[in-house]
């Protein structure tokens, strides 16, 4: 089946500075990809470099296909259309994700209109439809309300309700629940699900929350320093990952059963863009680091059916996991 | 709303009762009219019974109520030079001044607004670059160098408009657009930045995700949060428009307000200065309240807050 979505050889530069270094990853209708990694890693600009969303100063290449279209570079015109019509996007602070002078109505009805072409009565009956989907109580009294007058749960939900408005093919969610509380969280993650199995939309949920990720995702892509090091199914990356970063972000997590043990850190810090080692990134923070590992950037290998990685030193990683499991 | 109002309104009256005592006492302290008006050189009973008439002789709180009273029986006083009313003598001059800040104000709004939002729109091109030299520039030089500058060009060297006078329209050219291109430069930079500040906000994101197109996103989304901090300095702005041409005035020769307050001051004309006085803290006072008003209209967050404070 051919993808809805595919990526190849993404990158972007700020100034000269490379923050993407070569994405490939590619996502078929109605999947829900995770995308994890620390701050800075690159999982945001991703996506939007792939929507045409960031600052004109940004270099994009690469490639972005949509059903096949070619999408990246594509006419504003064109963009529209796909921003909000196939392709929506949510985003992390919902305090400051909707316009503040103006009502929830004018906000809903915009995507309404610019994508299912609805007016007059048709288009408040869909824009209260779309606010009761989402969970919003009293739904024809709301919409004459302001951003502000909701909680940040309830804007984000309003959000979903905005990017629902279009009947997207895709929604990425950009760590749509970092800035909620925990028991908001987990109501917005439910809400996204069920909305997700409802109008059989793919998903990519960006978080740095490797929870949320195992619970909603089929698929998972890890990225470090500006590229995907490591990509599988989520209950196989979570049982066994193999990149030595992806070992070191589920080492770093409590298990919930078994016996206790020690939770371990990964040493040192992301490295600044501007400034990066050569060869792999993550090679001076890697226990396992070798000299060829600082020499050349290893490239995303397929290592078994729907599995890849990037690291040279993947068998040596996967053996030392076994070892410090067997223990 | 209707407390939100209460409370500033409140507060704009207490302005203008502070910007009266403050006039009564400066000019009360700065030297003595009988002297100012009649010369050093009059004779001691004279200035006596000049002062007798005036009440300059009352003693300093007497007439500070006794002034006070007057206003509030809406009588302001009468000059001390020709002994007419003091609000006759400022009220045939508001027309003259009102010529030069009215176009002026809308040349700053023309100019100032369009560039300010242009430059932000292609921030770090050339004619952002521009329109940020001539801003700075704009508001660095002063109004009398300015005033100079173009009579200099315009008058001396190329004579197609006059110096000074009031005789005709072409007269006002000038003098409007010295007002014009300082207030222009400042519009431009404030507007500049507002949209600035306001385009790097995650909603005008959200908006462009949503498929707005990027024009839409600029009009409907991003100039109604950046015509609120514009509001204010454009309220600042109508509060000048009495009395912002003093020093223009001067230079120009044009017989508005601004020139009646420097000479009722040379002359300690108490009456007239206080008059003026009144008439700029008012006009100040009712812009900052119409922006006030504004800001309700423009930011339903302030609404709320103003229901609840």
């Amino acid at each position: 089946m051919p993808p809805l979505v595919s990526i190849h050889d993404l990158r972007v530069a700020f100034n000269g500075v490379q923050v993407l270094r070569g994405i490939d990853v590619s996502l078929q209708k109605g999947e829900a990809l995770g995308l994890v990694g620390e701050s800075g890693s690159g999982k945001s600009v991703t996506w939007l470099a792939a929507l045409g969303l960031l600052p004109r100063h940004a270099q994009v290449t690469g490639s972005v296909r949509l059903d096949g279209r070619e999408i990246l570079g594509a006419p504003a015109a064109e963009l529209d259309q796909v921003r909000g019509g196939r392709v929506a996007m949510i985003f992390q602070d919902p305090a400051s994700a909707l316009n503040p002078v103006l009502t929830v109505r004018r906000q809903l009805c915009e995507a309404l209109v610019l994508h299912r072409d609805l007016s007059g009565d048709a288009l408040k009956a869909e824009a209260r439809r779309l606010l009761d989907l989402v969970g919003i109580p009293d739904a024809a009294r709301r919409l004459e309300a302001y951003p502000h007058e909701f909680s940040g749960g309830q804007v984000q939900r309003i959000m979903i309700a905005m990017a629902l408005a279009g009947n997207p093919d895709l929604l990425v969610a950009d760590e749509p629940t970092t800035a909620l509380d925990a028991t908001i969280q987990a109501q917005i993650l439910e809400l996204l699900s069920t909305v997700r199995r409802e109008m059989g939309m793919a998903m990519v949920l960006i978080s740095h929350d490797l929870g949320v990720v195992a619970e909603n995702c089929d698929r998972v892509a890890v990225m470090y320093a500006g590229r995907i090091v490591e990509e599988a199914r989520s209950n196989q990356l979570f049982a066994d990952p193999v990149h030595p970063y992806a070992q070191g972000l589920i080492g770093a997590l409590p298990p919930l059963d078994g016996p206790r043990r020690r939770l371990t850190a990964i040493p040192g810090t992301v490295p600044d863009p501007a400034n990066m080692p050569s060869g792999c990134a993550f090679a001076p923070r890697c226990a396992l680091a070798t000299e060829p590992c600082g020499l050349a950037a290893p490239s995303l290998a397929p290592i078994a059916e729907d599995r890849s990685v990037a690291c040279i030193r993947a068998e040596a990683s996967r053996r030392a996991l076994l070892g410090v499991a067997a223990e | 709303m209707g407390r939100y109002f209460a409370i500033r309104i409140g507060r704009a009256a207490l302005t203008i009762v502070l910007v009266v005592t403050f006039a009564f006492v400066v000019l009360r302290l700065s030297g003595d009219p009988a002297l100012m008006i009649l010369g050093p050189e009059a004779p001691p009973e004279v200035l006596a019974a000049f002062r007798k008439a005036w009440g300059l002789d009352d003693p300093i709180w007497f007439q500070y109520l006794d002034y006070f009273g007057a206003i509030a029986k809406g009588e302001l006083g009468r000059s001390m030079r020709d002994g007419r009313p003091a609000i006759e003598l400022v009220l045939e001059r508001i027309p003259a001044t009102l010529a030069l800040t009215l176009p002026a104000f809308a040349f700053k709004v023309a100019l100032g607004i369009p560039a300010g939002i242009y430059a932000a729109l292609h921030r770090g091109s050339a004619i952002d670059r521009a329109v940020m030299i001539a801003a700075v520039a704009g508001f660095t030089v002063p109004s009398f160098v300015l005033a100079l500058l173009l009579v200099l060009v315009f008058a001396v060297q190329l004579g197609w408009l006059p110096s000074g006078g009031q005789e005709s329209w072409r007269h006002a050219i000038l003098p409007i657009a010295t007002l014009g291109l300082g207030g222009a430069a400042v519009l431009a930079r404030f507007t500049r930045s507002a949209m600035l500040e306001v385009l790097g906000q995650p909603y005008i994101r959200t908006a462009s995700a949503k498929g707005v197109p990027w024009r839409k996103v600029v009009t409907s989304h991003a100039l109604p949060n950046a015509a609120i901090p514009t509001v204010t300095i454009l309220g600042f702005m109508v509060g000048t428009l009495i009395a912002g041409a003093v020093v223009v005035e001067s230079v120009f020769a044009w017989p508005g307000v601004g020139r009646l307050l420097v000479v009722a001051v040379a002359n300690r004309d108490l009456a007239v200065v206080q008059c003026i006085l009144l008439l700029v803290a008012l006009t100040m006072v009712t812009s900052n309240l119409i922006v006030d008003f504004l800001y309700g209209f423009l930011d339903p967050r302030l609404r709320a807050k103003g229901a609840h404070a």
